[in-house]
């Protein structure tokens, strides 16, 4: 019995040992000398555990009496977490040896934060679920103030950690109110309570679940933290912050709708549907103030996640389906786009105003065409990629009722694209400036030209996205039933 | 043959992408390479194309040249063209060779330039040509990025907020669109362009937020459409992009975006607006010819008082386009016939004008009317073209222009007289407008100092507007050639809608008995 739940675990206590492993190894031996080598060695073990995982998954499997569950739907966002995570590590590697940050604990945090991303969007239990997101969390705070010797870095750890302490205690009073009014923290148990009545402490144990997930996705009026961590923590690690642990958030969100609330779409809809609007809204407005790109990209990232909590408050398979291929695409998004970040220096120091991004065409075409791809897409303009993640979430949202959402959000998006035109202004035809000197490292080049070329090219029929989309309607399917 | 339609569209595609991986450089020599490579690619286009008017069929009313393949999400690739798009493909093809040979004098970022026409080339084809709801979408706004870039690189003093303002007005007018597209496909389970024609949108009249919205779901998808639509072509209230973007743009920029850009929002009613919301369209139709009869003199009125020529031909642009929409929702024969009719002649007519003004401007860097006057003492050849296509744009009998505007204001007199009454004023006003231009451009003596060197045309500049000349003549006395491809086309549709809108009035009649 025993065996066969942990066969069903065992990618995240593979994970999981081998962080505890390496850090045993390297806190005894040569420490910050293994830095490097570890990078590479836990983003190999990302992509090893990613195919492992696509490989050898199939069909539903539960362990530890319910609590952990293995189905599509997890194993296709625990693929996209894994794989952003390796690929972002590898990013970070040269920016962080430059500025002598490449300490050992980095990669081996990141691999434990994963192990807690991995078990969220996993849960099959409200146990289980802040576990996990716990372990993610803690580990998060740590990375978000590796620069320990600046003011900036310390203070996004730590505004970090106690608005996250306070959406946990948010999540976890919403916990015990389902607790003690379903009489069980099991989801399926959750399900079956509410099929015989809804009782107002349930509606009040969801409301809160949801406030602390929406804290998580950095959802408006939860993502009061986001510009501030963004841009005290040090480049790779905002560029981690927006890829891997939003997709875990936002399946967890979406898990726990479906898998405990699943019989009261009604009720969490009106929720779901507020928090999108607001989000696109504010992330669109108040982004257009902004000088730092690091804080530009987190209001982007909020008016981001606005529109994949528009496919989520569908309440339907073809919802869920459609959040996937959006998480799918704003992470491939937002790998390039961070790609170029990384790569924006001036004599030797990293500069994240978009003032330096002035004429940048003239300096490096092939960079400048992937930034204007980039940000194109970002605003939902075809033929690029993220059009098509916006197409999908907009339908439906339509097919489930929500018209004016619909409305609302691509009003948003035309506000939106404001700031990333001003971006693209500021590369192609900026005053003659010398804001930045830096070439991409070949890590990052890659990045940006492949991320580019995907962004560009993907939708041509042929490609079809990769085949995505029948992979996120199938795990979709298995959530919504 | 299969795939002429697509090979044409990417044609010029390719050769964007030549011109991006293999030229290096930025010396002379490159940059004459790129200009010819560029020309050499949209020469190649049109010849092609050319295999697409001669293979066309006009007696049948369908769709020809179709191809197909699946695509994303239910969606497909599936292109094709029928009387109407042919003429916009053919026009495309035809105008992008002159509009590169015109940009021959362009000095900065050559091989961009290039590229960005020749992906505009591929993307204003692919509108014309797209059978797939959402493959239309993708060209429609794609083609906005090129356009962006254009008229914010290279473009004169202000060009920053003219591309922003152009980018986020059409911008916003289309994502409504997209809305409705959405709903369309949740109605109808289809994106395909032709089976969405026959199919029945719902017309029941219901009240939403207390309105009566009288048509229903069709009337709403209307306005959708419309929002996209009449910010393109555009339309009085909310053309104040176009003199703006028109101004600001370089000559090319301002040929291609008045010749065939803003077509784009004609073509849009006549595939979408009147086939496939009929009942909309008879709902809506009298606003759309009352905000043409306005647009028409009160744009033309305020072209009397430009002082930069380039302005003054877009506020005429505008007038023009205001008969383009009055012929479509006039729904009849003449009408439409009329409306693409005048959107084919515009696209000659407007494009010539504004490379006139291409002309002076290179030689004395100024578009003010007042830098100008009595350049026939200098410039006969060029007084000779300027003549010609005034007169082509005041609507003189003889030239394309003629056609157009007698064509529309008949179908619209035969269902609203005031209307035609006063867009006939209009004629008068145009010929105020644009002779009281050549008047004081290139009429009277040549007193300014700057102005007694200037040189004549070259005769690349004569080569470019001989074809020019050569249509806007050929269609004012032998309009056969297009009336003969849209006709069928035309009755179809108008067949169809008359069907439609019938089964909608006897229906309310029902209800209201």
């Amino acid at each position: 019995m025993i065996s066969a739940d942990i066969q069903t675990v065992l990618p995240e206590i593979l994970l999981s040992l081998y962080a505890m492993g390496a850090l045993m190894a390297a806190v005894y031996t040569i420490k910050d000398g293994a830095a490097a080598l570890l990078t590479w060695v836990t983003a190999g073990v990302f992509v090893l555990l990613a195919v492992w995982i696509g490989i050898n998954g199939s069909g539903t499997t539960q362990a530890f009496g319910g609590m952990f569950v293995d189905d599509a739907f997890a194993r296709f966002s625990k693929i996209i977490i894994l794989i952003s995570a390796a690929i972002v590590l590898l990013m970070s590697e040269g920016y962080m040896a430059r500025r002598d940050l490449l300490r050992f604990e980095y990669p081996l945090l990141v691999a434990l934060a994963v192990v807690g991303m991995m078990v969220m969007v996993s849960a099959g239990d409200l146990m289980a679920l802040y576990m996990g997101l716990e372990l993610q969390s803690l580990s998060l705070y740590v990375v978000a103030s590796l620069r320990r010797d600046s003011a900036k870095s310390t203070e996004a750890g730590l505004k970090y950690f106690v608005l996250g302490a306070l959406s946990s205690g948010l999540l976890l009073y919403g916990a015990s109110l389902t607790y003690g009014f379903a009489g069980t923290t099991l989801f399926s148990g959750i399900i079956d309570a509410l099929q015989k009545d809804v009782s107002l402490g349930l509606l009040f144990g969801l409301v809160f679940l949801l406030a602390g997930f929406a804290f998580k996705v950095s959802a408006a009026p939860f993502h009061m933290w986001t510009p501030d961590v963004y841009e005290g923590s040090p480049t790779p690690v905002t560029a981690f912050f927006a890829t891997a642990p939003k997709v875990a958030a936002m399946a967890l969100f979406a898990r726990v709708v479906h898998d405990a609330f699943g019989g009261i779409v009604g009720e969490w809809q009106q929720i779901v549907a507020f928090l999108a609007v607001v989000s696109m809204f504010l992330g669109a407005i108040a982004a257009i103030g902004q000088r730092d790109i690091k804080r530009l990209m987190a209001y982007s990232s909020i008016a981001h996640m606005g529109f994949a909590l528009m496919g989520l408050a569908a309440g339907t398979a073809l919802g869920v389906q459609a959040m996937l291929i959006y998480m799918a695409i704003y992470v491939t998004m937002n790998i390039g786009t961070f790609a170029l970040i990384l790569s924006m220096e001036k004599d030797g120091r990293p500069v994240t105003d978009i003032q330096a991004l002035q004429s940048y065409s003239k300096r490096d075409p092939l960079m400048a065409l992937v930034m204007l791809v980039m940000m194109f897409s970002l605003a939902g303009v075809p033929p690029m990629l993220g059009f098509f993640g916006k197409f999908y979430v907009l339908r439906a949202a339509y097919e489930a009722g929500l018209g004016w959402l619909a409305v609302a959000g691509v009003i948003a998006s035309v506000i939106g694209a404001f700031y990333y035109l001003r971006i693209v202004y500021y590369v192609y035809f900026g005053a003659d400036k010398d804001g930045t000197d830096a070439r991409p490292t070949p890590i990052l080049w890659t990045a940006a030209v492949v991320t580019a070329l995907i962004v560009a090219l993907a939708w041509l029929p042929g490609i079809n996205l990769f085949g995505i989309e029948p992979v996120a309607a199938a795990a979709a399917e298995t959530l919504v039933n | 043959m299969g795939n002429l339609l697509s090979l044409t569209t990417f044609i010029p595609l390719l050769g964007a992408a030549i011109l991006a991986i293999f030229l290096r450089g930025d010396d002379e020599a490159a940059q004459r390479n790129a200009k010819w490579v560029a020309l050499v690619v949209t020469g190649a286009t049109f010849l092609v194309s050319l295999f697409i008017w001669f293979g066309f069929d006009p007696s049948n009313t369908g769709f020809q040249f179709v191809e197909e393949r699946p695509w994303l999400l239910g969606l497909q690739y599936k292109m094709g063209v029928d009387g109407i798009s042919v003429l916009f493909v053919m026009l495309t093809t035809f105008l992008m060779p002159l509009v590169i040979a015109a940009c021959w004098d362009v000095k900065t970022r050559v091989k961009e330039y290039m590229i960005a026409f020749l992906i505009l080339e591929t993307l204003m084809l692919g509108v014309f040509m797209a059978l797939d709801l959402v493959l239309f979408y993708l060209f429609f706004e794609a083609g906005l990025i090129p356009m962006f870039l254009i008229i914010g690189i290279w473009g004169g003093k202000d060009r920053i907020y003219a591309s922003f303002k152009f980018f986020l007005y059409t911008f916003l007018g289309s994502v409504l669109m997209l809305v409705a597209m959405v709903a369309m496909f949740t109605d109808a389970g289809t994106t395909d362009i032709p089976a969405l024609m026959n199919h029945d949108f719902g017309s029941e009249t219901f009240s939403l937020l207390g309105i009566q919205i009288i048509g229903g779901a069709q009337t709403l998808m209307w306005i959708a459409f419309f929002a996209s639509f009449a910010v393109k072509m555009p339309m009085w209230p909310v053309h104040t992009w176009l003199p703006d973007a028109h101004v600001q743009a370089p000559t090319a920029g301002s040929v291609v975006l008045a010749a065939i850009l803003l077509k784009m929002g004609g073509y849009g009613f006549l595939r979408f607006s009147l086939p496939m919301f009929p009942v909309g369209s008879e709902v809506m139709g009298p606003l759309v010819l009352w905000l043409s009869a306005i647009a028409i003199v009160y744009t033309s009125l305020v072209a009397l008082v430009q002082q930069d020529m380039k302005k003054l031909i877009a506020y005429s642009s505008v007038a023009h386009m205001g008969y383009v929409t009055m012929g479509i929702f006039a729904v009849n024969q003449q009408g439409i016939d009329g409306a693409i009719f005048q959107m084919i002649s515009h696209g000659f007519i407007s494009g010539a004008l504004f490379l006139c003004v291409g002309v002076i401007y290179d030689r004395m860097h100024t578009r003010e009317i007042d830098a100008y006057g009595g350049l026939v003492n200098r410039m006969p050849a060029y007084a000779l073209i300027f003549m010609f296509f005034t007169m082509a744009n005041v609507g003189l009998p003889g030239t394309s222009g003629f056609i157009g505007e007698f064509l529309t204001l008949m179908g619209i007199f035969q269902v609203n007289t005031w209307i035609a009454v006063i867009a006939t004023t209009g004629v008068i006003l145009s010929a105020a407008y644009a002779l009281w231009l050549y008047r004081r451009v290139v009429m009277g003596d040549l007193i300014k100092e700057s102005l007694k060197t200037i040189s004549d045309m070259t005769t690349r500049e004569r080569a470019i507007f001989a074809p020019l000349v050569f249509m806007t003549l050929l269609l004012g006395v032998y309009p056969a050639p297009v009336l003969d491809t849209i006709g069928p086309s035309v009755q179809a549709l108008i067949g169809q809608y008359d069907i439609a809108t019938a089964a909608f009035e006897s229906a309310t009649q029902v209800a209201s008995n």
